[in-house]
């Protein structure tokens, strides 16, 4: 997680001019585009979640949200799946790593298709670059590090396959973002050799110059905004709420999802029980039979049911409490290089007023002591400081301006994103909702038909 | 549930001349959670159990409970093999026996103990139905559980359930203790002070030689029949509570999406809305159980037909049994003209060998004894006859009864079924429904 300790305060040169990915319409990749289609039929076989074609395992929601989140309506030009994890022994340590695929007719690419192998902790890295480089900008967040709570094992099946999707949703919110998608950074992610990466990480800033960093921003922050303008309140405000309501949306889901796994295990007993007591029976025994089998499928789709909210609405829902959190610490930084605007500000005027100050006292008491020379000396000090200063102003208003507009831009976007993604996550919710009372009613229905075509035929009941 | 203490401090006052036996029939920390009154007038919570009928059955022709106190202390898990050599768990009850002296009102007299589980309860109960036809014998607490839905105590070893029970079995003890027919019973005695019963010895004597087979196979499926619906109707509640769950937290759902439809500005109508649907969604679940409560009514009709049936069953064995007895009475009674006839004693009888021993009787003598023997010969055989006749025509009408019992529980149930079915259905439709106009709510936000 990210906390204002580790930015930095200076925009490198080479992302002040965002650049936007060339628009390279038409080519759109056969391969996906059928995926798309089959991802939206009901046949349920589909959504197996053994497969590891990771482009079929998100969900429907998620494969609109990849076509029509294209403000500017260009076509997506990059494809980035996160797949097959496996681990690795070393002496020191055991991890795992997942194979990334890139699949993208960018020119800045050298070629259409990237395959590598990356660890947890590279993407890490990439996350802190991109943050360290836009500090208000608002990236997607990656799967915590380890549970916390329920002491998961780090090499669990479940844990790595939770974490490999989330890691892809992390890449693919990565390539749709206009600015972060064109980082060099990102390029380097997707392409290079394990080795190149090693190397490349050990370039940027150095340990002493990020203390540096750090030490202006924990200053910063002390010091505290004075002047925060009223729309980045107002987004303090709302985040701090969304937060709230974010957090109980999924501890209700979990609630839900463990109520309905105690359903579940009581459930499971019904059906035997009607087949034990088929067998004391003549005439019943095959009603009752009927209907322990009947409870036996339904036992099934609940289980289905519960396996669904679990892998689609609460990763989903996970994800939004951690966004919520980078909502919060873009906000600090934004805070804090205004802070540090004006404290500079604030120095600047300072100094402005000593030297004004200075120069009416000195004069009188130099004047009388010493010669014009050492005055005019400490005059042309004052000068050079006071010059060095406005242009360190200079920057931090820059800074601070392509700060907020970035934030403002990033927030709308954000705003955007977040609202197909938590509506498509609900729909998804709602019609599978639907899709498992639907199957459990044709359950009973063939029940009550099998039943009417019996009693009918045997002239017993009536059905009127 | 009314509260039993104040009814029993008003008895007590009534009866003081019982007053230290009926305080002394203690019930440990017995939960009566429905008590609205302070009844914590003793210092520990002890309850008297009052006796329903408290006007003249203890002092009448109860001479048991004049002699002793009798209580069902505790109740304690075991575990060993049962008849069929597999491990399992019981309870067995402590039974306190304490005889009551009024004058050595405080001092405290030995206590007799054993430990006994209910089954032999049950052969006690059993034993005391065919001994005394004509008596109403009273009623041992319930087998198994409890199973409505939203009572906690489902199943045996449930230490609510059990303590129940052991209140019933003390209960069953004092009925049995101050009824002036059956507290005189050698056997129930026996129960109360002898560890090692006589009951299933006795019960092995008064087994049915030649039961009809129908009879036997019907009460064996009475059996069946209500063990399988009671575990039935058990996990049945139990899935209903976690349903309630499901259904109930989803309710949460609705007032956070309210919540947060507040700071949205183009999602709040549709998390608004959406929102009424899950709390609709939670509310629906009130009725799917009311229904469900009704299947679950027809399901304990039958568990207590189970019951009849198996009453019906046992009432054929002991006419069968009294139709054996007969027969046995007649048989030995023949055996004995025969033997006073021919002078020859086949069997051992004090009387043969007294009749060695001190001489034989005068022809005046045996012509008497064979006489009354001939007339005890010609009732015997009256008696087979009738009781033959009854035993008969009990199997006869018996037999029409269960048969058209079998036909109405195969329609009933049947309907029970099909009718759980309609609710399942119904159920799903709803779902269906609410999730539905939910997904519309959210595709508008």
């Amino acid at each position: 997680m990210m906390s204002g300790s580790v930015v930095d305060n200076t925009v490198s040169s080479g992302n002040s001019s965002a650049a936007i990915p060339t628009d390279i319409s038409g080519q759109i990749l056969d391969l996906d585009e059928d995926d798309d289609l089959e991802v939206f039929s009901k046949d349920t076989t589909l959504t197996d979640g053994s497969s590891f074609n990771a482009s079929m395992q998100t969900s429907p929601a998620s494969m609109i949200n990849q076509y029509k989140f294209e403000e500017d309506a260009d076509t997506k030009d990059i494809f980035v799946t996160v797949d097959n994890p496996e681990s690795h022994v070393t002496a020191i340590e055991t991890y795992i790593t997942y194979r990334v695929m890139t699949k993208t007719t960018r020119s800045e690419f050298d070629s259409s298709e990237f395959e590598v192998r990356r660890r947890y902790q590279d993407f890490l890295w990439l996350k802190g670059r991109l943050e360290e480089a836009h500090p208000t900008l608002i990236a997607h967040p990656l799967p915590e590090k380890f549970v916390v709570k329920g002491m998961v094992e780090r090499f669990n099946e479940d844990f790595i396959e939770t974490r490999r999707r989330a890691l892809h949703r992390f890449l693919n919110k990565i390539a749709e973002h206009p600015i972060f998608s064109s980082s060099e950074d990102f390029k380097i992610f997707l392409t290079a050799a394990s080795g190149e990466l090693t190397s490349h990480k050990k370039q940027g800033p150095g340990f002493l110059s990020r203390m540096g960093d750090t030490v202006k921003a924990v200053a910063a922050a002390v010091r505290g905004v004075r002047n925060r303008p009223q729309e980045f309140t107002e987004m303090q405000e709302y985040v701090e709420a969304f937060s709230q309501k974010i957090s109980s949306l999924d501890k209700v889901t979990q609630r839900i999802v463990r109520e309905q796994k105690e359903y579940l295990e009581e459930l499971k007993e019904c059906g035997p029980t009607y087949a034990l007591w088929s067998q004391s029976e003549e005439e019943l025994a095959e009603p009752l039979k009927n209907v322990a089998g009947c409870v036996d499928r339904c036992c099934k789709e609940t289980e289905e049911q519960v396996k669904n909210l679990s892998d689609h609405l609460i990763p989903v829902l996970h994800e939004y409490v951690l966004c919520a959190d980078t909502l919060k610490a873009v906000l600090r930084r934004r805070d804090n290089i205004q802070a540090d605007f004006e404290a500079k500000t604030e120095a600047l005027a300072t100094k402005k007023a000593d030297r004004d100050t200075e120069s009416k006292v000195l004069s009188l008491a130099w004047a009388s002591l010493v010669g014009r020379f050492p005055e005019e000396v400490k005059q042309q000090k004052i000068k050079g400081e006071i010059k060095e200063m406005r242009n360190d102003l200079d920057k931090a208003e820059d800074r601070l301006e392509w700060a907020n507009n970035a934030l403002k831009s990033d927030w709308t976007r954000w705003q955007k994103v977040m609202r197909t993604d938590l509506r498509s996550a609900f729909v998804d919710t709602a019609e599978r909702n639907v899709s498992y009372y639907e199957k459990c009613l044709a359950v009973w229905e063939s029940f009550l038909h099998s039943q009417r075509t019996d009693a009918e035929g045997n002239g017993k009941v009536d059905f009127s | 549930m009314y509260c039993l203490k104040t009814q029993i401090t008003k008895e007590c006052s009534k009866s003081s001349q019982n007053g230290p036996m009926m305080k002394r029939i203690a019930m440990q920390s017995y939960k009566n959670e429905s008590c609205n009154d302070s009844c914590n007038q003793d210092g520990i919570k002890e309850q008297i159990f009052e006796l329903r009928d408290p006007s003249g059955m203890v002092e009448k022709g109860t001479s048991l409970l004049k002699k002793m106190e009798i209580s069902v202390a505790e109740a304690e898990k075991r575990t060993g093999k049962n008849a069929v050599n597999m491990q399992e768990t019981y309870t067995v009850y402590l039974i306190e026996t304490r005889p009551v002296d009024a004058a050595s009102e405080g001092t405290n007299p030995v206590l007799d103990s054993l430990w006994k589980r209910y089954s032999e309860f049950e052969l006690l109960r059993n034993y005391l139905l065919v001994t005394y036809p004509f008596a109403v014998v009273p009623p041992l607490p319930e087998k198994r559980a409890e199973f409505v839905w939203h009572k906690l105590s489902a199943d045996n070893m449930d230490p609510d359930f059990v303590e129940r029970r052991r209140v019933g079995l003390e209960n069953f003890l004092l009925r049995v203790a101050s009824h002036p027919v059956l507290s005189s019973d050698k056997i129930f005695y026996l129960f109360l002070t002898e560890a090692d019963s006589r009951l299933k010895a006795l019960n092995a004597t008064f087994r049915v030689k030649n039961p009809d087979k129908r009879f036997a196979e019907m009460k064996h499926y009475g059996d069946e029949l209500q063990s399988v619906i009671s575990q039935l109707l058990r996990v049945r509640a139990r899935a209903a509570d976690r349903l309630y769950g499901v259904y109930k937290v989803h309710g949460n759902y609705g007032r956070v999406f309210s919540e947060w439809s507040a700071i949205e500005k183009e999602m709040g109508d549709g998390l608004q809305s959406a929102g009424h649907h899950m709390d609709a969604y939670a509310a629906s679940v009130d009725d799917i159980l009311e229904e469900e409560e009704h299947y679950a009514d027809q399901l304990k009709e039958y568990l207590f037909y189970a019951d009849a049936l198996r009453t019906v069953c046992r009432k054929h064995e002991l006419t069968q049994y009294e139709l054996e007895m007969a027969v046995q009475d007649l048989t030995s009674k023949k055996q004995q003209r025969e033997e006073l006839a021919t002078g020859t004693i086949r069997t051992f009888s004090l009387k043969g060998m007294t009749s060695k021993l001190f001489g034989q009787e005068t022809p005046e003598q045996r012509e008497a004894k064979l006489k009354m023997l001939e007339t005890q010969i010609e009732e015997g055989e009256e008696q087979v006859k009738e009781r033959n006749a009854e035993c008969d025509e009990f199997v006869k009408s018996a037999w029409v009864d269960i048969e058209r019992f079998k036909e109405q529980k195969d329609h009933d149930l049947r309907e029970s079924l099909i009718s759980y079915a309609i609710m399942q259905i119904s159920m799903c439709k709803k779902g269906i429904q609410v999730w539905n106009n939910a997904k519309e709510c959210f595709n508008k936000m």
